[in-house]
């Protein structure tokens, strides 16, 4: 089953319980996008069809979605510019730079502190190596408790290692809790990007898909009637749920504790209600003391959408102590490998350092342009060109394209609240990926520097290349180029004398 | 004083005028400019495609082309980037270390060197023009002023254009793994240019500008492209 979410281009504003249907796409489309791995259940874990390319014409084509993503990234973008004169944000990155470095550097110590004081919390740390390890940890943990459903909140780390699917493969229900996951879920997408995951849909689409769900046209198509609506579904969810399952923005060594930020208060209703919460966290998602978090859940919000400071800040330690009001019964805080700790002293060490704002994602012009989806990986854009292959390996399909797609315009790395300079490092993840297309390519520069290293043979190149420009060009263009030009020429022609006559 | 000026290999395939125009600038402004017969290119393709050996190969050619006192002078954001910003990186621990980092000291951008000396190429320039602040220029060599500040200097009105600093979407090999994006990329600069009043884009850096106006020839945009050398010399 593809993506129900009725996009433009099928007809906005469907009838209510009847999925839109894909309209047929013009001759020549292919039907790449994503798809769902499984039938039901509404779990938003997909296969990726097509090659990025591929995917990046699909999106293209969507007008809606341009237009979706093209509204909310001006506006952040607008209001993070505010904040960087207000608040002095390129003075405070320096320091949120410096803390992630140290934070890395001390990347064990941290880890071994941070796991003792939640213990003495009371709480449970489980050191998962991978994915498959803290998927196998929080089923068992489900199944030992007789949970039947489990209340998800704000976690890429969860769609990373794919415990939507471990958990339904158990036949545990998920539930996703914040606003934007619970309409990816419905839609059965993934999210488009790491703080915003529904950004690439508007508020026509959002309203299809709750009638849906509910199956009834009686749901308010404003944007307050859609989230009291969407309230009133997933409260009846926390009753039911057995477990909570949160990410981790920070977590604090010093004294054990998550933070976790959001804007909805979902998140508190996950942490709290349910007998059981289990935090995953990114085993590099830890600084040492509470002056080090105070700076970075400053920076956090400011970067990622030009917030001042997130609505709800949760700071977690430990399971519910005597005497107090609310909590659950049993804290379990996983911490995930997953190839991380591989990445220390590397040159792709300072990736470690992403807080995961989002600030990367909309600045990039790619990204602006096709949205999260089409990267077909849990973290897109410029971030996640970067950690994907990494995480899944030189020969793995991501490494194959998705650093390349980028112009390496810089705006990434200067959007950056700990100043990763994610150019160079997708320049590097470039030259690590050993995938076929970059065989053959590194056979072409291996011909291009044996002539291009000798001023003889270079310029007999040059010669030769201007005389094939003028003779394929007419009337000062050449519209078809042939070899690698033909990419060129695919939607541009080359001026064949300068300056180029119009 | 006495300059090396770098060709760039762009502008020796597609753009002859560009290097030459940066020579005549300089010279009415009084420079000695040395063009290094033995130059090739600063081995930016082979390094952003990720083969970093290839474009070692080359670099380590041009690194000897231009050694010496001098400053070296380059009519491209991007190619003085390369230098500035990638050859250190890319000759980390290797045996040209240091004279990498001597080369990446010396370099310069064409306008940035007029910037820095004071130097007038002072000529009319005809027609308002608009201005694209090519990536590189912006964020590696860190500067949108200067080219402005010649421009202004030289007589010529620039128009601003909407969002001048965002990538128009050519990036090298990008260009061509990617032609979908970096065409849709190219034509909203193209129209952006337009719609700022001016017929005229200009750049310091070729490779956007051959990316721009090929968009806008393929489009039916009726836009001009000029290097800032070449205004600088008209
Ligand atoms: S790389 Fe930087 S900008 Fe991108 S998500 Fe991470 S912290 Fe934010």
């Amino acid at each position: 089953m593809r993506s129900r979410v009725p996009h433009a281009h099928r007809g906005r504003g469907a009838p209510a319980g009847n999925p839109p249907a894909r309209a047929p796409r013009s001759r020549g489309a292919r039907q790449v996008s994503t798809r769902k791995r499984r039938g039901d259940g509404g779990v938003a874990y997909l296969d990726v069809q097509g090659t990025l390319r591929e995917r990046t014409v699909d999106a293209l084509r969507d007008r809606t979605l341009r237009g979706n993503l093209d509204s909310a990234t001006t506006s952040w973008g607008e209001s993070r510019d505010a904040m960087r004169s207000d608040y002095g944000l390129d003075e405070m990155r320096e320091r949120a730079r410096e803390i992630r470095r140290s934070n890395i550097r001390n990347l064990p110590a941290l880890l071994s502190e941070m796991q003792a004081k939640v213990r003495e919390a009371g709480g449970t740390v489980v050191r998962a190596v991978d994915g498959a390890e803290a998927c196998r940890y929080i089923t068992g943990l489900a199944q030992a408790r007789g949970v039947k459903v489990v209340a998800k909140s704000k976690s890429m780390a969860t769609e990373e290692i794919k415990l939507n699917e471990a958990l339904e493969d158990a036949r545990i229900e998920v539930v996703e809790t914040d606003l934007g996951e619970w309409i990816l879920q419905l839609a059965s997408e993934h999210p488009s990007h790491i703080i915003a995951p529904a950004v690439h849909l508007n508020r026509e689409q959002v309203a299809a898909l709750f009638r849906e769900e509910a199956g009834t046209d009686d749901v308010p198509d404003d944007r307050e009637g859609l989230v009291a609506h969407a309230r009133v579904r997933l409260r009846e969810k926390f009753a039911e749920a057995g477990i909570g399952v949160s990410g981790v923005n920070l977590g604090v060594a010093s004294t054990g504790t998550v933070c976790v930020l959001e804007n909805e208060g979902n998140a508190r209703l996950v942490t709290s209600q349910p007998r059981i919460h289990v935090a995953v966290m990114g085993m590099e998602r830890v600084v040492a003391d509470w002056d080090e978090a105070a700076h970075i859940l400053q920076v956090l919000p400011m970067a990622a959408i030009g917030q001042d400071a997130a609505n709800y800040v949760n700071l977690i330690t430990g399971p519910r102590r005597d005497g107090e009001a609310d909590g659950p019964e049993e804290f379990h805080l996983v911490i995930i490998d997953g190839g991380r700790g591989a990445l220390r002293g590397t040159e792709f060490e300072e990736a470690l350092s992403c807080i995961r704002c989002g600030a990367c994602l909309y600045s990039c012009p790619m990204w602006r342009s096709v949205g999260g989806q089409a990267y077909g990986s849990p973290y897109s854009g410029p971030i996640g060109a970067v950690i994907t292959p990494l995480l899944e390996g030189p020969s793995s399909p991501a490494s194959r394209d998705l650093p390349f797609m980028s112009s390496l315009c810089g705006a990434c790395g200067e959007a950056c609240p700990v100043g990763i300079p994610l150019q160079d490092l997708l320049v590097r993840a470039r030259a690590r990926s050993s995938s076929p297309a970059t065989r053959k390519s590194g056979m072409a520069f291996r011909a291009w520097s044996r002539l291009w290293r000798r001023p003889s043979t270079y310029r007999a190149w040059m010669a030769g290349w201007r005389l094939m420009l003028r003779a394929r060009g007419k009337d000062g263009w050449a519209t078809d180029l042939p070899g690698p030009g033909a990419g060129w020429t695919q939607v541009r022609d080359m001026p064949t004398r300068w300056p180029p006559r119009r | 004083m006495r300059v090396m000026l770098m060709r760039t290999c762009l502008s020796e395939a597609v753009a002859p005028s560009v290097w030459k125009s940066s020579r005549r600038v300089l010279e009415r402004c009084g420079v000695d400019v040395k063009v290094p017969r033995a130059q090739t290119c600063c081995s930016q393709p082979a390094w952003t495609a990720g083969h970093p050996d290839q474009a070692r190969a080359v670099a380590r050619h041009t690194i000897v082309v231009f050694s010496g006192p001098e400053e070296v002078v380059v009519p491209s954001g991007s190619c003085a980037g390369m230098v500035v910003h990638g050859y250190p990186e890319m000759f980390k621990g290797q045996p040209e270390e240091e004279a990498a980092l001597d080369l990446a000291r010396r370099t310069i951008e064409l306008t940035q060197f007029l910037a820095k000396h004071d130097l007038d190429p002072g000529r009319g320039s005809r027609g308002p023009v608009t201005m694209h602040d090519s990536c590189h220029m912006l964020r590696v060599m860190d500067e949108s002023q200067s080219p402005r500040e010649a421009l202004a200097k030289a007589g010529c009105e620039v128009r601003e254009m909407q969002h001048t600093d965002r990538c128009c979407g050519f990036g090298g090999v990008f260009a061509i793994n990617f032609p979908e994006l970096s065409g849709r990329l190219g034509e909203e600069k193209a129209r952006a240019a337009i719609e700022s009043g001016a017929r005229e884009v200009v750049s310091c850096d070729l490779g956007c500008l051959m990316h721009i106006v090929g968009v806008a020839h393929r489009q039916g945009i009726p836009l001009r492209a000029r290097h800032v050398a070449e205004v600088l010399d008209r």
